[in-house]
């Protein structure tokens, strides 16, 4: 219940600042509102609009950003850059999407905004062609390399089973709010890729993961202390086969989805659903909320479904 | 023409080839546009020749105008456009700077049989049918390799050393790249050559261009018949001999007044130390008939015994081992008929006989697959790069490396064609997959792979385990690079010899998008 504590108690701070901000075009969509009595959802959802239009209003039922980004924090928005691919493909976080999460951030009073991944394919030409440099030099926060080794530092996971520690990327550390902006996908071997996979792409060494034990490594990072304060899950072009990298345009559902959670667990039981499968059916899922990560008892939570 | 401009012409324009060449090679950001590379290597002597003979490009004329230049002007090209060339003046300098008499040359007698002999066998090898002395010897080449070698590696440290400065002030303009060596007995002949070029330059200005470089002795040859040239001027000279002295080429005789053309590179230098204006370069007078030179044996051993050191210390490059084995091993060796050439090398024969090794594709590859080899294609292709998916693997959307090879090796190839370019087939070895032996999931190979060739298929209980469907595999070798297994990969590509085409994937219709949560 420390999540829920921490959201009563930032609640205040988060509804000033809220109330403070000023949001161009999109005030009309916030000064129409009164603010939701229930900002303490388990899970948001947003169906039915673009993904910055759909982020603005799950955000909002969320209790605004600034319930989790106080003035002067510096924030790590940490997308799924994974790909050289273009946007329409489907395979990194849509770049629109990043852009607004961003903005909010920065409203909020946020010092500064990093963004970086680990990815799969050279780095430069996925920051590049996946469109979110772009989009994070035109939102004013910073594109931070991730393609060195010397970037990352190594740091341990008591409870892990298999993954007892692992080098992650020193912004992780430093930062004082982590972000977490996975992509839905489906995923060629842990069947699924969303918030609790995304991390994959804050460490170093994922090779290790891959040959010890891959879906009980995803469950033991869950329990690193520096946790993602807010998990954003991109589900407007998913990927329902052939991920995590896709062959065409053909592999993608256009579900015009978003949703929002503190709880990783609960945010990737929600995305499981979206793609036809029972949370308890991918591995990783089940495993992490088994170790007390989180919850993926969809029916045990309170969500907020938003249609637009 | 008299006086210093033409010296300090060929400074400034020299300086100028020089840099744009360092450049060329120490691009790690890839920053030049792929259209940049073709004009700036077209007048690459050896590259271009080869590009037209060997590879048939009609377009690569770059050398037809070299040796249009060089029959009117002499060897231009070693003082204006070979970066080797630059490059020894550059240590000529610094020769100087240490020890003053390293810059007072004087006249020598060339070592004819010498360097006859290396252009004969470097275009007999040629001829029968392989690149490999050239590959050695091509002067830009000998430079891409100083460069990719020992340069690069150097402006990795500087870059990493200002970048980690700026990222203190939380400014990411720069970034950090790990900076990994080659494999060691492709250091073998860069190693040898920038000692040989090194010292010679260090202290005997340009004896190695007039003694071993194959280009520079076919310049010579042409440029006996050359129009303009350096002159005399008879009733001004006072035999003063300054000009002898600031000859880099030792070409100038002038107690007899007489000028080796054929070892002469246009450095102008000559011209400049003159006080009388008593030299002047102009179209050719023919009155006087050459005098017949003598050979000094002495220096002819020195330089053939430097040679034969050469080649016994290259022997040594067949004594490589394996990469170190960790505790917990992968049992069955990847079993590679063929190693992988690089995308639009068509063929690795082609690719092997027309490869100088100057490297440049190497550091332009964004990934690093591509490596030098040692013994791969062949001991006698040593250094031609190959596909290194230990190293890193294909990027699916690149072709960088099809825009800058200057000799036709690696042929342009547009973005589509390359994805459906054939340059080997992904192999699976079950018996050292972690879903086999540990019994736990992992799929990183079908993960990268951008066609799905490498599928995952139900195996025991709830996992998956990847298959193979070969007629849609590229040979990019994203599985083997993401492999987790060691020491032995449990996929891996076994290269096509001559690469052919892929089929592109196919894919039924989804399911239309839910229009509701569904949860």
């Amino acid at each position: 219940m420390k999540r829920r504590k921490f959201l009563r108690s930032s609640l205040g701070a988060g509804v000033a600042a809220g109330a403070m901000m000023s949001f161009g075009r999109y005030e009309n969509l916030f000064g129409g509102r009164p603010l939701p009595s229930g900002a303490d959802y388990d899970l948001v959802a947003v169906m039915g609009g673009e993904p910055a239009a759909m982020f603005d209003l799950g955000i909002q039922a969320m209790g605004g950003m600034g319930t989790f980004v106080s003035k002067g924090q510096k924030v790590l928005v940490k997308p799924n850059i994974g790909w050289d691919v273009v946007p329409d493909k489907g395979a990194n976080t849509n770049p629109a999407l990043v852009k607004r999460v961003i903005e909010h951030c920065l409203r909020a009073g946020a010092k500064e905004v990093y963004v970086f991944d680990n990815t799969c394919d050279n780095w430069v030409k996925c920051y590049k062609n996946s469109g979110i440099e772009q989009a994070v030099k035109d939102a004013g926060a910073k594109m931070v390399p991730g393609g060195s080794e010397s970037y990352y530092q190594e740091v341990t996971i008591p409870n892990g089973k298999q993954l007892t520690k692992t080098k992650v990327h020193e912004l992780v550390l430093s930062s004082d709010v982590f972000i977490n902006v996975p992509i839905l996908k489906h995923h060629s071997s842990a069947r699924m890729t969303g918030a609790l996979k995304n991390m994959m792409g804050v460490v170093w060494d994922r090779s290790y993961w891959h040959r010890n034990n891959l879906n009980q490594c995803i469950a033991d990072y869950a329990l690193f202390a520096k946790k993602p304060a807010l998990n954003i899950m991109d589900a407007y072009n998913v990927m329902m086969r052939n991920g995590p990298r896709g062959v065409s345009v053909g592999d993608l559902s256009n579900m015009k989805s978003l949703m929002i959670s503190t709880d990783w667990v609960a945010i990737d039981a929600a995305g499981a659903r979206m793609m036809g499968k029972e949370p308890s059916s991918i591995e990783h899922i089940a495993l992490a909320a088994a170790m007390g990560a989180g919850n993926m008892d969809l029916s045990s939570m309170n969500i907020h479904r938003l249609k637009m | 023409m008299r006086s210093s401009v033409l010296k300090h012409i060929r400074t400034v324009f020299s300086v100028l080839v020089l840099l744009i060449f360092v450049y060329l090679f120490i691009d790690f950001r890839g920053t030049l546009g792929e259209k940049a590379f073709g004009p700036i290597l077209y007048l690459q002597f050896a590259p271009s020749l080869l590009k037209f003979v060997i590879a048939g490009v009609a377009a690569s004329t770059g050398f037809i105008v070299i040796i249009i230049l060089t029959l009117i002007t002499g060897r231009t090209y070693c003082s204006f456009l070979c970066p080797l060339g630059i490059l020894q003046d550059v240590f000529s300098r610094l020769g100087g700077m240490i020890k003053r008499r390293f810059r007072r040359y004087g006249y020598k007698k060339p070592y004819t049989w010498l360097r006859y002999f290396i252009l004969v066998l470097t275009a007999g090898i040629l001829i029968l049918g392989g690149v490999y002395v050239l590959t050695i010897l091509d002067p830009y080449s000998i430079f891409g390799r100083f460069m990719t070698y020992f340069a690069q590696p150097v402006v990795l440290l500087v870059n990493n050393i200002l970048a980690t400065i700026l990222g203190k002030f939380d400014i990411y303009a720069l970034y950090r790249v790990d900076i990994v060596a080659y494999e060691l007995a492709a250091y073998i002949i860069p190693v040898a050559f920038l000692v040989l070029v090194g010292l010679l330059a260090f202290r005997h200005g340009r004896l190695y261009c007039n003694t071993v470089c194959p280009v520079g002795t076919l310049l010579g040859l042409l440029s006996k018949l050359s129009v303009f040239r350096i002159r005399f001027e008879e009733e001004k000279c006072t035999r003063c001999g300054r000009c002898a002295m600031a000859c880099k080429s030792s070409c100038i005789d002038f107690l007899n007044k007489h000028i080796d053309v054929s070892r002469c590179v246009n450095c102008f230098n000559c011209l400049d130390s003159c006080s009388e204006n008593a030299m002047s370069y102009g179209p050719v007078r023919l009155s006087r008939s050459t005098k017949k030179e003598l050979t000094d044996p002495s220096r002819r051993n020195f330089i053939t015994g430097s040679i034969l050191l050469l080649t016994g210390a290259s022997q040594l490059a067949r004594a490589q081992t394996d990469p170190p084995v960790p505790t917990k091993e992968s049992t069955v060796r990847e079993d590679r008929l063929y190693p992988v050439s690089p995308p639009g090398s068509v063929s690795i024969e082609s690719y092997i006989s027309r490869c100088t090794a100057c490297s440049l594709c190497v550091i332009a590859c964004p990934t690093r697959v591509l490596q030098p080899s040692v013994s791969e294609y062949g001991f006698a292709s040593i250094m031609q790069p190959r596909m290194d998916f230990h190293s890193g693997f294909c990027n699916y959307n690149c072709n960088r490396c099809t825009d800058v090879c200057p000799t036709g090796a690696i042929m342009p190839l547009m973005i589509e064609a390359k994805k459906l370019t054939q340059l080997g087939k992904a192999v699976f070895i079950k018996e050292n997959c972690i879903v086999h032996t540990e019994k736990t999931a992992c799929g990183a190979c079908s993960e990268h792979c951008p066609t799905k060739a490498c599928h995952m298929v139900p195996y025991e209980g709830n996992l998956l385990i990847p298959e193979v469907k070969d007629d849609i595999c590229i040979g990019c070798g994203a599985c083997e690079y993401a492999c987790p297994t060691k020491p032995y990969k449990a996929i891996f590509v076994d290269g096509n010899p001559v690469h052919e085409a892929a089929l592109k994937p196919e894919a039924e219709e989804l399911e239309a998008a839910p229009d509701d949560f569904l949860f």
